[in-house]
């Protein structure tokens, strides 16, 4: 079964179309990278689905339950985690403050003791500074931060918006690695927003491209070559292109 | 040495009562970006259980004349109740809504508050009488300080530090926190916005009432308009604080005590009547050298 299913999906913001009749499933285990240009409606696709944005039309099934239209924190207690574009940590908070945040909605405190544990042996900067203020960490701590407070919640979906946003390459690298080291180890299901689309290519897993509120190519990103990546990206053909996924 | 433990406790006792006041308004700002103006009409509707409704000059007691424990009580959750009722039936449809329509409607709501108790109890101050053996002066150190200004500067302090624990040890602080700080991601992270913001509008609501209670003790009247200047003075607190800081508002509600009483001990005699002047004067000059309050937060940030 399908873990999110999102089904002609219409948002619009002050007359302009952001999404448009998108559709799209994501199975258990799977890690999905959206990318596309500025302004395509990756940041508004991950929006609705958390519950930020209201759609005029269409649904988002998560694991089996109708989640339109409901609260952020409903569709958080379901097992949907965000971590939003531009960090947005808590900054006055500590750092071990800021991963307890979406613990509340846990009842298993060893569970939670566990978790906070292995968060910390993932990103072990996270313990070192653990009493800090979030707010002093550098970008990519608090990269590193805000994908540890997202795990704290125990999610069944971990959704990553823009994790390369003002970082070095260097710790750029470091993040994704932490990502794929969470994937194997946690058989998370995956979606990550990335403009770059080499970074898309470069993690694997099935690949989306959305332009002008629309999916505009979709496949394995290895099957799929540079020409018709281009053509999609920037709208060189108007025809969806579909590869043949493996 | 004397003068100065007088002004001391003439200070902290006013500073209690803003602090309070400026805590109330902040609380609430901080969760919803919303400036209630109807907090001293809260804090007025509270109070005014005291008394039963009539228009004569003395009001019969009401709750006034109840044993003091239930007395304090009632009123205390008479203001929490007329806060979430207030959120339930009015803020809650404007969430979404621009903070000049959120502040707008808070007016609106003060108006409303304050004529009903027009209409109830007609517009003459009425004479509440309570616990006067508390006014009663006592001798500190060769400063005259009624048990009264003591009784407020003890609660206030017991106040602020049980509400700084709650925030930073409990669970609910924690939400808190993180909800005035970004409500959106508190909520992706599965705080609920409703428990946070019911919270705050208790907790705001219940400090009217207290400072209600103190100023009705000190003053022996009740009057629908009291709530007003109060309202101001607290205001002006959060400001000279930083909107949304906690600690800055309760230190503006203090600053604002001490500047207050020394005009009013070191003024002279015929420039007191305009001490409220000079008050918003240094008020003035204190948010020309910092615009955004003495700390300024990521809320106020965030908004610029």
């Amino acid at each position: 079964m399908n873990l999110l299913e999102i089904h002609d999906l219409n948002v619009r913001y002050g007359g302009i179309t952001a999404l448009h009749k998108l559709s799209l499933s994501i199975k258990a285990g799977e890690t999905v990278m959206v990318t596309g240009p500025n302004g395509a409606g990756k940041s508004t696709l991950l929006k609705t689905i958390a519950g930020l944005v209201k759609p005029q039309h269409g649904s988002v099934v998560f694991d089996g339950q109708l989640i339109t239209g409901c609260a952020p924190e409903t569709i958080a207690a379901a097992g949907f985690s965000m971590v939003p574009e531009g960090r947005q940590v808590f900054n006055s908070l500590t750092v071990l403050e800021n991963l307890r945040v979406g613990t509340g909605m846990r009842r298993n405190k060893l569970a939670v003791a566990a978790d906070l544990d292995y968060v910390m042996d993932v990103f072990p900067v996270l313990r070192e500074r653990a009493l800090s203020q979030a707010g002093m960490l550098s970008g990519g701590q608090q990269q590193m931060l805000v994908i540890g407070r997202g795990l704290m919640a125990a999610p069944r979906l971990l959704v990553i918006d823009e994790p390369s946003l003002g970082l070095a390459p260097l710790v750029t690298d470091q993040v994704y690695e932490a990502l794929m080291r969470l994937r194997v180890e946690r058989e998370l299901t995956l979606l990550i927003v990335e403009q770059s689309a080499s970074r898309a290519v470069m993690t694997g897993g099935r690949m989306l491209m959305l332009r002008e509120g629309r999916i505009v190519l979709e496949g394995d990103p290895r099957q799929l070559t540079a020409h018709q990546m281009q053509q999609a990206y920037f709208g060189y053909e108007d025809e969806p292109v579909t590869a043949s996924t493996p | 040495m004397t003068a100065a433990l007088q002004y001391l406790f003439d200070a902290l006792s006013l500073g209690s009562l803003y602090a309070l006041g400026a805590l109330g308004i902040a609380l609430i700002f901080g969760v919803m970006r919303l400036v209630n103006f109807a907090h001293g009409d809260v804090m007025t509707f509270a109070i005014f259980v005291l008394i039963a409704p009539t228009t004569e000059a003395v009001a019969p007691l009401w709750v006034g004349a109840w044993s003091t424990p239930l007395l304090v009580l009632t009123v205390l959750v008479a203001g929490a109740a007329l806060s979430i009722v207030s959120e339930w039936l009015v803020f809650r449809h404007l969430r979404h809504a621009t903070p000049a329509t959120t502040m707008m409607a808070s007016f609106a709501l003060g108006f409303v508050l304050q004529n009903t108790l027009l209409v109830l109890h007609s517009s003459r101050p009425k004479a509440v009488n309570l616990w006067p053996t508390l006014s009663a002066p006592m001798n500190l150190w060769g400063a005259r300080v009624p048990g009264l200004q003591l009784l407020m500067i003890g609660i206030t302090m017991a106040l602020l530090i049980g509400l700084a624990w709650m925030l930073k040890r409990s669970r609910v602080g924690l939400e808190m926190r993180v909800a005035a700080e970004n409500f959106d991601m508190a909520r992706m992270l599965g705080v609920k916005a409703n428990r946070v913001i019911l919270m705050a509008f208790g907790l705001s609501g219940t400090l009217a009432a207290l400072i209600g209670l103190l100023m009705v003790s000190q003053t022996g009247l009740v009057d629908i308009r009291m709530g007003g200047p109060m309202m101001l003075v607290a205001f002006v607190s959060t400001v000279i604080g930083g909107l949304g800081s906690l600690g800055g508002a309760v230190l503006g509600g203090f600053l604002i005590g001490a500047v207050s009483t020394a005009l009013q001990a070191w003024l002279p005699l015929d420039a007191r009547a305009f001490r409220d002047a000079f008050v918003y004067l240094a008020v003035i000059l204190l948010l020309l050298w910092r615009p955004d309050g003495l700390f300024v937060t990521s809320a106020v940030r965030q908004r610029v």
